[in-house]
């Protein structure tokens, strides 16, 4: 990075919080993903963006190792979480996926009650060790996710009954109960209206206090408006990484700076 | 010049199009009411066919939903019936006296076996196991209501056809006139005939019930479902959710498809050298009807679980894998309560399958002549299909009808079911 008002501005001394090296993702014959490094940083907000099918999901789920269970995929290259490769056969994917959290692109609350939807993974995790103890995670994750205020008095009912938006909270609710520590957004908005959008949106700002937030989009306003570092994937290649601010205002790739005049998508 | 003008150019060519859509239009309309016709042609033929079905099963089968009964005051006479001798005693006797007193043209000499005929042969019985209980009875008189036996019955119901000339009539002249002299009496009454459910199997039609092989077919379900459930649905969850996909699962999934193929008869030979052969199980018993029937509902099952496992959508595993469920948390927390109404659904259905089968139980001896409901599964017995197939094999004009009706009782059971399983797609169905 030699531009030093950018950097100066960020202030970008987070932690490394994961990090990515020489990543390959095969569907069988078929390569998604050829070579990429990425660091995420802690209590960042970075935005993977690029033209629909260049492998922004698939680099996704390999964070928290979703594509486990495709049985034609298969990842290799290294990954690391706070410097433990999870791809180590020693890490079990279930315990990585309770500090890895993920929301998907529809909404996909279970047809349980809101309170079970919030409280299934700390109940399976064993997190709480009684009723009030589990109430308690999941009202503070409600409150996390800005959805409390709607839902505390229909607790019982089922989350399946909410409105898109209110919706996708409640599996953002259900995400971050676990207390993970990197929160992986798959096109969390792209089912929503404007006006939830914009409410995931200030949340998501809301979360990197306490989680590193991974975000891929369609949307380049978005990535634009929610993100502090942006990757630009091109063909299943990283084409750019850097801060938002640069890769929207001074892009170096002539591709990146394709597909942000709208060139190339 | 005459100038086109753009404009003009751009109609012509919408006219154009507008022509060519109106000429395909009426071909394609033609093609769409064709198609409805043959549709709605095969619902009204399909209808009529259920409709014929159902309406002649019911114009023979009605009869037998009702009894003729005569209700008599009964002397217990203590010449003919004695506390020492019970249980036996002199009953067909007293009943005959009983209605000899209504008869007052009847030579109780002479007519006494003439009249005898009258009441079922059941009915001497019935006063039996009344007096057994109740020895205190004799000396008394009592009012007792018994069957007509099976003629007597048909005269009464319209199948035994007055105008028929006597010598082709199952009632002679003679009979008839003491029927109506009863029938004048007032004592003739036709109720809902309860013993259809309350009566085994006998050779007298107007006795002759269902409940045998009710309690046959119930034990044969039981089993069938106590077996075929839990492992159909285990098979169903490994081979969908767990078994790796390789030729050995492609050859396994093949040969359940085939399993659900073959003709029931043959798992009725294979039950019958397998269950009866080797494993010395008892014949005729509803316990190996039942595990005859599991073999054939088992494939129903697995075949029916396995779609509804694939109907729960994706989404919902991923959401559960998300937060960190393991794979066995995923089937069993998420996936398979959301599959459970099309499983119960193939599973009734499956069940449906097997209350109406009758070839492999013909095979396993459960068409037995059988006097007595079973009181275990392991006791000889019908079942409701065979129970049917016997009483069509039987002459007497009373088992036609009784045949009919336990067809119906059959369609009732399986409409049942079926109505049950709707009721269970509706209810839980859901839209993600
Ligand atoms: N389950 C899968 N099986 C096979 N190929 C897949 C699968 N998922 C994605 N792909 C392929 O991988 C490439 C990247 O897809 P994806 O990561 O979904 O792109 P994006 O999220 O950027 O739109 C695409 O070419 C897609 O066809
Ligand atoms: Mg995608």
């Amino acid at each position: 990075m030699n531009d030093m008002r950018l950097t100066e501005r960020n202030m970008t001394d987070h932690k490394i919080k994961m990090q990515a090296r020489g990543v390959d993702v095969f569907y069988g014959h078929d390569q998604a993903i050829k070579n990429v490094d990425v660091d995420i940083e802690d209590n960042t907000v970075t935005a993977f963006i690029g033209p629909s099918g260049c492998g922004k999901s698939t680099f996704l789920r390999c964070l928290n190792r979703m594509n486990d269970t495709i049985d034609v995929c298969r990842v290799t290259g290294d990954i690391r979480l706070d410097d433990e490769d999870i791809y180590d056969p020693q890490v079990d994917p279930v315990q990585l996926r309770a500090k890895v959290g993920m929301v998907f692109q529809k909404p996909n609350p279970f047809p349980k009650s809101i309170y079970d939807n919030v409280a299934y993974g700390p109940k399976i995790h064993g997190l709480a060790t009684n009723k009030a103890e589990l109430d308690e995670i999941v009202e503070k994750s409600l409150r996390r996710a800005a959805i409390w205020d709607e839902a505390k008095d229909r607790l019982d009912q089922p989350g399946t009954g909410l409105s898109g938006g209110q919706q996708q909270r409640l599996c953002i609710a259900r995400a971050v109960a676990t207390n993970p520590e990197v929160l992986l957004m798959d096109e969390p908005c792209s089912a929503l209206d404007p006006i939830a959008t914009a409410q995931v949106e200030e949340l998501i700002d809301e979360l990197r206090e306490r989680f590193s937030v991974v975000i891929v989009t369609h949307s380049m306003q978005q990535a634009a408006r929610v993100s502090q570092k942006t990757a630009f994937f091109h063909l299943g290649e990283l084409v750019e990484y850097g801060e938002t601010s640069q890769i929207f205002t001074n892009p170096q790739d002539t591709r990146t700076e394709s597909y942000i005049t709208g060139r190339i998508g | 010049m005459t100038d086109i003008t753009p404009n003009d150019a751009r109609k012509a060519s919408n006219n154009a199009t507008t022509e060519a859509v109106k000429r395909s239009l009426a071909r394609r309309n033609r093609k769409q009411l064709v198609l409805q016709g043959f549709g709605i042609g095969a619902i009204v033929i399909a209808f009529t066919v259920l409709f014929i079905l159902v309406a002649s099963l019911v114009r023979t089968g009605y009869t037998a939903f009702v009894q003729t009964h005569v209700t008599l005051d009964v002397y217990i006479d203590p010449a003919e019936i004695s506390e020492e001798g019970l249980p036996r005693g002199g009953f067909r006797d007293v009943l005959t006296a009983a209605v000899l007193d209504n008869l007052p043209g009847a030579d109780p000499e002479e007519d006494a076996r003439g009249v005898r005929n009258i009441l079922s042969n059941g009915a001497q019985f019935q006063l039996r196991d009344q007096i057994v209980e109740d020895p205190s009875l004799i000396g008394q008189t009592i009012t007792l209501t018994v069957p007509l036996s099976d003629p007597f019955d048909q005269l009464n119901k319209g199948g035994v056809r007055r105008d028929t000339p006597e010598d082709q009539r199952r009632v002679d002249n003679q009979e008839m006139a003491w029927f109506d002299a009863l029938d004048e009496a007032g004592i003739i009454s036709t109720p809902f005939n309860i013993g259809l459910f309350t009566n085994a199997d006998s050779r007298f039609p107007e006795l002759a019930g269902l409940k045998g092989a009710l309690v046959g077919s119930f034990w044969a379900l039981l089993t069938c479902f106590l077996i075929a459930f839990p492992i159909g649905i285990g098979a169903a969850i490994y081979l969908e959710e767990f078994a790796p996909k390789n030729r050995l699962s492609d050859f396994i999934e093949v040969n359940i498809n085939n399993l659900a193929a073959v003709p029931s008869v043959v798992f009725g030979l294979l039950a019958l050298a397998v269950f009866i052969g080797w494993f010395g199980l008892p014949r005729s018993a509803p316990f190996v009807g039942g595990l005859t029937l599991a073999l054939m509902t088992m494939p129903t099952i697995i075949i029916a679980t396995r779609a509804a496992l694939k109907a729960v959508p994706p989404s919902i595993r991923e959401a559960a894998l998300g937060v960190g469920a393991s794979k066995h948390q995923v089937v069993f927390q998420h996936v398979l309560p959301l599959a459970m109404p099309g499983i119960l659904t193939g599973t009734i259905i499956g069940l449906a399958q097997a209350l109406g089968e009758t070839a492999p139980l013909l095979l396993i001896g459960m068409n037995a002549f059988i006097t007595s409901a079973p009181t275990s599964p392991f006791d000889a017995a019908t079942a409701l299909p065979t129970q049917i197939f016997i009483w069509a094999d039987s002459p007497e004009r009373g088992f036609t009808s009784r045949t009919s009706a336990a067809i119906l009782v059959l369609l009732g059971f399986l409409v049942m079911m079926n109505g049950i399983a709707i009721y269970l797609r509706n209810k839980f169905e859901r839209r993600w």
